[in-house]
């Protein structure tokens, strides 16, 4: 069965590498994809309002996009837009005068049926291709790189939509293990960067890089990987900040979790670093990944 | 032949500071004293099997088993001893653990000495001791119970249907008891009308119970097995052979008085019959008030209505003796009078309930049928303030202890009135919520997120009028907030307290009261439903405060350990008791004055102890100027002999 | 500080409306603190969650849609996780932001910040931020 593929906004910029990774891995594990046609944007953050049907309008149009086009699961790699997806979806499944309102708004869509399933990457690795055949296909492991696993929030929670435990997951982990790379445990693995915060008060951000990435690296970690934008950003741009705050900070490369598995499955030329404030090339030489 | 000494080491507990081995061979040179033998753990069943063996092999006459506390294991090296053909009492306890080993740590060389000397002595009373065989006393299968609540009615059921004769004793007319007020029962919401008078009916109509309401238990004396009790059967003017209580005397009688089971919030007349409900169902007079009993003529209205002739103002009252061979205590508890709280108005202020005065007033059976009224003017209360720990959790002014059912029965209260004032507050101030029954916290949660009752974590400092209303000032130490509410109704959750006059039945039961006059047990954790007096048990909030559940489940515990107690046909009770030694005796009686059990009495010149009754307190051998009397193996003879070997 | 409360302020149109926006049943909090033990923004707020929900239970309305802590929450749902009574507090403060944004009181001011930050941010994040934080 083939996948949707729903980028979202940053995927296609501050994200690049991000996604070339991901779609050239999938490519090789043998992932069936397309993009999906005429997508918009998914609203990034979820309405917790109960009686905002208009903030769903965004997520229901996307997934009765995908389910016309003939699509029965949609894949996602942004946390963000994960998150906001499944649940807009779980809420419509489950309330269908909801559903039933936010289709009569879409007047030029048809009606959205709730046939579509919203899947992260992560667990289409984990519960489809399964890391024993990523393993297998793994021609440069990832040998004696230590690296500590950053969930953030809105792949664990709220629970409803958890692909993992929501405190303590481990999916990254076993990935990277499956890599050949050793993953570094750190209570702050499933803890908040700050997310939109980033905006206005990039000092409580900061505050939350450096206590996130300074227990990654008190744990021995020399690199930490995410599977979010915002994640990324927060943890990667606003270490600038962080060394600011801290003059004895060491900066720490920030890497999206599928350019490790781009780079263990031999793929080249996807990984866009340049778009990286650390820059992890250095790092990654020393241990003859690239 | 000769003794045997077992001194034991209880793990490092004596052998920690007693030198063993010094004390063995000292030990060794003792008079008589044929065979000492140590180990680790003497209680033990290898330690149980050499002192088998040395008996044996040795053909030892006595032992002495130097350990812990006879309290501990007297009766485990008794049996041993017994079973390889030595008589039980020529086994003696030198207690060398709590009496030396213990409080002697630091000087381990005088402890060790000391050790000795308790042994010595001891084999100094085994010289004395003589053979004795238990006596055995046919019990009485009869049980009675005290009190006619919840506990006792459960009580006396299961007694009767295990087929044992039940006496069960209430003092007011009506059995019942506190369960019969309630509104409804937390956690399930039951309304104890149609739980409670089922077994009300029950018990009252079993075939193997006497049911004796309106009395009370005026004197006990014998001991466990034989009791026999003196109950005073109060006077109701009324022939209850024939009253059919219909209540026409009531309508009749002009005399209001506040009704004690409606806690005040309604009247009852002079004549009257406790509760609609009420088992049996017949009327007293209450002759203090009746116009005809107080003036002896007039009135008599009531007698002229009674379609049954019924009323007869005699005095009907009467005593009767019961023998019985245990007794069942369950006496049950009261609540604070909210006079005692001058912070809370001191029972001045008309809209400050008690939480028994409000349950009166949610029961549909109640004063005002169920509905929530201010008892001021009758109107509905639309915020209504509950304060949890009244005199409970109070060292410092009322009691140290928790009362145990006021969290749940607040709770219970405030979503009642929820349920009846469906637009009014509800607010609790409570310092810690104990839920810990089945369904229980789960009861709270439902309280607070579905009723929306309003929980404050503090006390309330005063409660006072302002206008109509009721100004409570408390505090909510989450918020860290002084509140203040104007509230049209308070409801306080005073105290639980033992029930009135359960010192004096103590005292006639020769049994203890504890912390607070709740019935002490005989052990709180392992014993919990028999008192130290063997033959009288415990049930319900007599011995604490509890909810139902609790006190069903007791009751029923204790009713079966009295049944267990009685089934044997047979009491055994130890040997060890008065015997007078008749050339000596002079008749002058001063023993049977001394004497607390009615035990012994001169007979023909000749002081007689009644071995049934004997506790072998000793008090009769202190008081005798001849020593006629002695205790059977604490002769003054062994004792003389003991102490001359400690001083010696 | 002294609260007088009754039952129509503990029940104010205010309190009505941030439950019913948000969802949440405030009322079968027994003040555990889990939230705040959890919450990763404790630290940064003037009124922490568990204390958010208490003074909504008393009804002090006012002093929690005047706190800050509303808006350096990042609901990031820890404290629903880690809730034993299921409240969702990120929804719950979530409402409190509504009933400023809607009255179109916006609490980010895109002017103030310098255009060169504004250009490195990702889209992400600006849409995120906006959603959150103006009307």
């Amino acid at each position: 069965m083939v996948y949707a593929y729903y980028p979202g906004c940053t995927l296609k910029t501050h994200a690049k590498g991000f996604e070339l990774s991901a779609m050239a891995s999938l490519e090789k594990l043998g992932v069936k994809y397309r993009e999906l046609e005429k997508w918009t944007c998914c609203g990034t953050v979820y309405s917790l309002a109960s009686d905002d049907a208009m903030r769903q309008v965004a997520q229901v149009r996307i997934l009765t996009r995908a389910e016309s086009a003939g699509y029965r699961r949609m894949l996602t790699l942004c946390s963000m837009c994960y998150n906001t997806l499944k649940r807009a979806n779980m809420l419509v499944r489950s309330d269908p005068e909801r559903l039933e309102t936010i289709n009569m708004f879409m007047d030029d869509e048809p009606d959205y049926k709730g046939s579509v399933e919203v899947k992260h990457l992560l667990e289409v690795l984990r519960d489809e291709v399964t890391f024993d055949k990523i393993r297998s296909m793994v021609s440069k492991p990832l040998r004696g790189l230590r690296i500590s696993a950053y969930y953030g929030c809105l792949l664990l929670r709220p629970k409803t939509v958890s692909i993992d435990s929501s405190i303590n997951p481990h999916v990254m982990e076993d990935l990277l293990s499956s890599l050949g790379a050793e993953p570094i445990d750190s209570p702050e693995k499933a803890k908040c960067c700050g997310a939109y915060l980033t905006v206005n008060r990039k000092d409580l951000v900061a505050g939350f890089a450096y206590e996130i990435l300074s227990a990654a690296r008190r744990r021995g970690a020399e690199l930490v990987v995410t599977s979010c934008p915002l994640c990324f950003f927060n943890l990667d741009r606003r270490q600038e900040e962080v060394s600011r705050m801290y003059e004895d900070y060491k900066p720490i490369p920030i890497l999206y979790v599928t350019q490790l598995l781009a780079l263990a499955l031999g793929i080249r030329d996807v990984y866009m670093f340049n778009l990286h404030y650390v820059d992890p090339t250095s790092l990654l030489k020393s241990k003859g990944l690239l | 032949m000769g003794y045997g000494v077992f001194i034991c080491h209880c793990g490092q507990n004596i052998a920690g500071t007693i030198d063993i081995e010094k004390l063995v061979r000292k030990v060794s040179g003792i008079r008589g004293v044929t065979h000492v033998e140590d180990y680790i753990f003497m209680c033990s069943d290898p330690g149980q099997e050499r002192i088998k063996k040395a008996i044996k092999e040795k053909n030892l006459e006595g032992i002495v088993v130097a350990a812990c506390s006879p309290s501990l294991h007297e009766e485990t090296f008794r049996k041993a001893a017994e079973s390889v053909g030595l008589n039980p009492y020529l086994v003696e306890i030198a207690n060398i653990r709590e009496w030396s080993a213990w409080p002697h740590q630091a000087e381990p060389e005088e402890a060790t000495m000391k050790a000795f000397k308790i042994i010595e002595s001891t084999v100094e009373k085994l010289n004395g001791d003589k053979p004795l065989e238990p006596l055995r006393l046919e019990v009485v299968r009869r049980v009675m119970v005290i009190g006619g609540g919840i506990a006792g009615i459960q009580a006396a059921l299961d007694v009767a249907e295990a087929g044992i004769e039940v006496i069960l004793v209430e003092r007011s007319p009506s059995i019942g008891g506190r369960m019969a007020q309630l509104s409804e029962t937390f956690p399930t919401l039951d309304c104890p009308q149609c739980i409670l008078t089922p077994k009300m009916t029950s018990v009252a109509h079993h075939p193997l119970v006497k049911l004796l309401a309106y009395s009370e238990v005026e004197e006990v004396s014998g001991s466990a097995g034989n009791f026999k009790v003196k109950v005073r059967r109060k006077p109701t003017y009324v022939d209850w052979n024939k009253c059919v209580g219909c209540g026409l005397c009531m309508e009749a009688c002009p005399v209001e008085l506040p009704s004690e089971f409606e806690m005040g919030l309604a009247h009852r007349k002079a004549i009257y019959i406790q509760f609609p409900q009420a088992v049996p169902n017949k009327a007293v007079i209450d002759s203090e008030n009746c116009i005809r009993m107080k003036y002896g003529r007039g009135c008599g209205l009531c007698a002229q209505k009674c379609p049954a002739n019924a009323i007869t103002f005699e005095d009907n009252g009467k005593a009767e003796e019961y023998d019985v061979g245990a007794i069942i205590v369950a006496t049950g508890l009261e609540v604070m009078d909210k006079a005692n709280f001058a912070e809370y108005g001191a029972g001045e202020l008309k809209d400050v309930l008690t939480g028994l005065e409000f349950e009166r007033m949610l029961a549909p059976s109640g004063p005002t049928g169920g509905k929530v009224v201010r008892p001021s003017d009758g109107r509905v209360p639309k915020e209504v303030v509950f304060i949890q720990c009244v005199g409970s959790r109070d060292p410092e002014n009322w009691n140290p202890y928790c009362s145990k059912i006021c969290c749940m029965y607040t709770a219970k209260q405030a979503l009642l009135y929820k349920h009846a004032v469906p637009g009014g507050q509800a607010y609790i101030f409570y310092i810690d919520i104990r839920a810990d029954g089945k369904g229980y916290e789960e009861f709270i949660h439902r309280a607070m997120a579905e009723e929306g009752v309003i929980y404050l974590r503090g006390r309330v400092g005063r409660v006072y009028q302002e206008g109509d209303k009721l100004r409570v000032e408390g505090v909510d130490t989450i918020s860290g907030l002084k509140i203040v509410i104007d509230a049209d109704m308070v409801v306080l959750a005073t105290a639980a307290v033992p029930s009135s006059g359960v010192e004096e039945l103590a005292k006639k039961l020769r049994i203890q009261l504890g912390e607070g006059g709740w019935l002490k047990e005989a052990h709180l954790k392992l014993r919990p439903l028999e008192t130290l007096t063997s033959g009288v048990f415990i049930a319900g909030a007599a011995q604490y405060p509890k909810d139902i559940t609790d006190t069903v489940s007791q009751a029923s515990g204790a009713a079966a350990k009295a049944v267990a107690f009685l089934s044997k046909g047979y009491v055994v009770r130890e040997p060890l008791i008065a015997v007078v030694n008749e050339d000596i005796c002079s008749g002058c009686g001063n023993c049977e004055e001394a004497c607390s059990y009615q035990a012994i009495k001169v007979v023909d010149g000749k002081a007689n102890v009644d071995e049934s009754l004997c506790e072998g307190c000793g008090s009769c051998t202190a008081a005798c100027p001849s020593g006629a009397v002695q205790l059977k193996n604490y002769d003054k003879r062994q004792i003389i002999k003991m102490v001359e070997s400690i001083v010696g | 500080m002294q609260l007088v409360i009754w039952r129509s302020k503990i029940h104010s149109p205010e309190v009505e409306k941030i439950i019913e926006l948000s969802g949440q049943n405030v009322y079968s909090c027994y003040q555990c603190g889990m939230c705040t033990a959890s919450c990763p923004s404790t630290g940064n707020m003037d009124i922490p969650p568990n204390m958010i929900v208490r003074l909504i239970q008393i009804g002090m309305i006012g002093k929690v849609l005047d706190s800050r802590s509303i808006w350096v929450c990042t609901s990031c749902f820890t404290c629903f996780a880690e809730c034993p009574k299921g409240i969702d507090i990120a929804s719950l403060t979530e409402a409190l932001r509504l009933y400023h944004l809607r009255r179109n009181i916006d609490h980010l001011n895109l002017s103030s910040i310098p255009h060169g930050e504004l250009l490195e941010l990702p889209v992400i994040a600006m849409v995120g931020a906006l959603r959150k934080f103006t009307a």
